[in-house]
């Protein structure tokens, strides 16, 4: 599936993130739990023609997050990541 | 300010058109005035949502176009023929009409006026509209970065901004503007007509020593092109940063 272009990356999990969490995630680093590669989420694959949207690892394909959103609800799967690294300000 | 990590909730914001700017047969720039907008580094992008009259909503990620500029917001969308959102925004929406956002979104594809490097743009097809929001940016803000766009697209009915980009180029001797036609070259084009390759990227682009920052934008097949071409030539794939937007052609 990865062999076609049907996929865009990570920047565009962006603003649905941003329903979640009050930090933009997409510039947050995540080491992938398959191969290891350490990368921000922007630059994973990302699949949206689904019901939901699935971010791969673009050096393994390993699922790294999962995002779903219902009625007044979303459901995100970070199975995937072993962890995220994120930039906060020492005074917020 | 999208520079803070802390961002909070992003909340929708009536904006209202101002004015609309064919740029090519398919591609139009919408002129927004979205009040109490926060403003934007370039690079970033808005999420637009149209709402039918029984409740059906979806919506779709567009690139700024535009430097920062108080209210002053614009988009440039290209209009995709099975579109369900760019065909309204292209062909039916006018000057006064509301128009429902929501950013600046994201937080990574973003070129910061302080970045001293030589900073390398190469875009296919829409692809180079956030480019033109970093040079926009650039001049606004009288940054000092040499640049260099380098940018792709399949012929002269598809090039968006030309006369601004002749104008800067040929004003401004730290950017240097070179257009790839991939399909047909307008009368007189002397250089080649085809894909961007290996040896036209290497002569076009700062050598690696340069160690440039690298910006690519466009449709997934030309940026993994471009990215590989990169990295293969040497440059630091720390130093790249990509946005695709899918499968759509060049």
């Amino acid at each position: 599936m990865t062999e076609s272009n049907l996929w865009t990356d990570g920047n565009a999990l962006a603003g649905p993130l941003q329903d979640v969490f009050s930090v933009d995630v997409t510039a947050a680093t995540a080491r992938c739990a398959n191969c290891g590669r350490v990368g921000t989420i922007a630059e994973t694959r990302l699949f949206d023609h689904a019901p939901g949207m699935v971010a791969r690892c673009p050096t393994c394909d390993q699922v790294m997050l999962r995002l779903v959103r219902g009625p007044g609800r979303a459901w995100l799967d970070l199975r995937g990541l072993t962890y995220l690294q994120v930039a906060v300000p020492d005074d917020a | 300010m999208a520079r803070a990590a802390v961002l909070g909730r992003l909340s929708w914001r009536a904006a209202q058109v101002r004015q609309v700017r064919d740029e090519s047969a398919t591609a139009r720039t919408l002129v927004l005035e979205v009040p109490s907008w926060p403003g934007h580094l370039p690079g970033q992008h808005v999420d637009v949502r149209l709402t039918a009259e029984d409740g059906y909503s979806t919506q779709r990620s567009y690139s700024i176009a535009s430097a920062p500029d108080g209210a002053r917001v614009e988009l440039t969308v290209e209009r995709l023929e099975d579109g369900e959102v760019s065909p309204y925004l292209t062909d039916v929406l006018q000057p006064g009409d509301p128009l429902e956002l929501r950013g600046p979104i994201g937080g990574w594809f973003v070129w910061r006026p302080e970045e001293p490097a030589p900073t390398l743009l190469t875009g296919g097809g829409s692809g180079v509209v956030p480019l033109m929001a970093m040079i926009r940016t650039r001049i606004a803000r009288g940054s000092g970065t040499p640049m260099r766009l380098i940018y792709s697209t399949r012929g002269p009915d598809t090039l968006l901004y030309h006369e601004e980009l002749q104008r800067l180029g040929d004003q401004d001797p730290a950017l240097r503007v070179d257009l790839v036609y991939t399909r047909r070259a307008p009368t007189g084009w002397e250089g080649k007509v085809g894909r961007l390759g290996a040896a036209q990227l290497a002569a076009l682009a700062w050598p690696p020593a340069d160690r440039p920052a690298s910006f690519v934008c466009g449709p997934t097949s030309f940026v993994e092109a471009v990215a590989n071409l990169l990295i293969d030539q040497g440059h630091d794939p720390q130093r790249i940063k990509t946005e695709r937007f899918g499968p759509s052609g060049s």
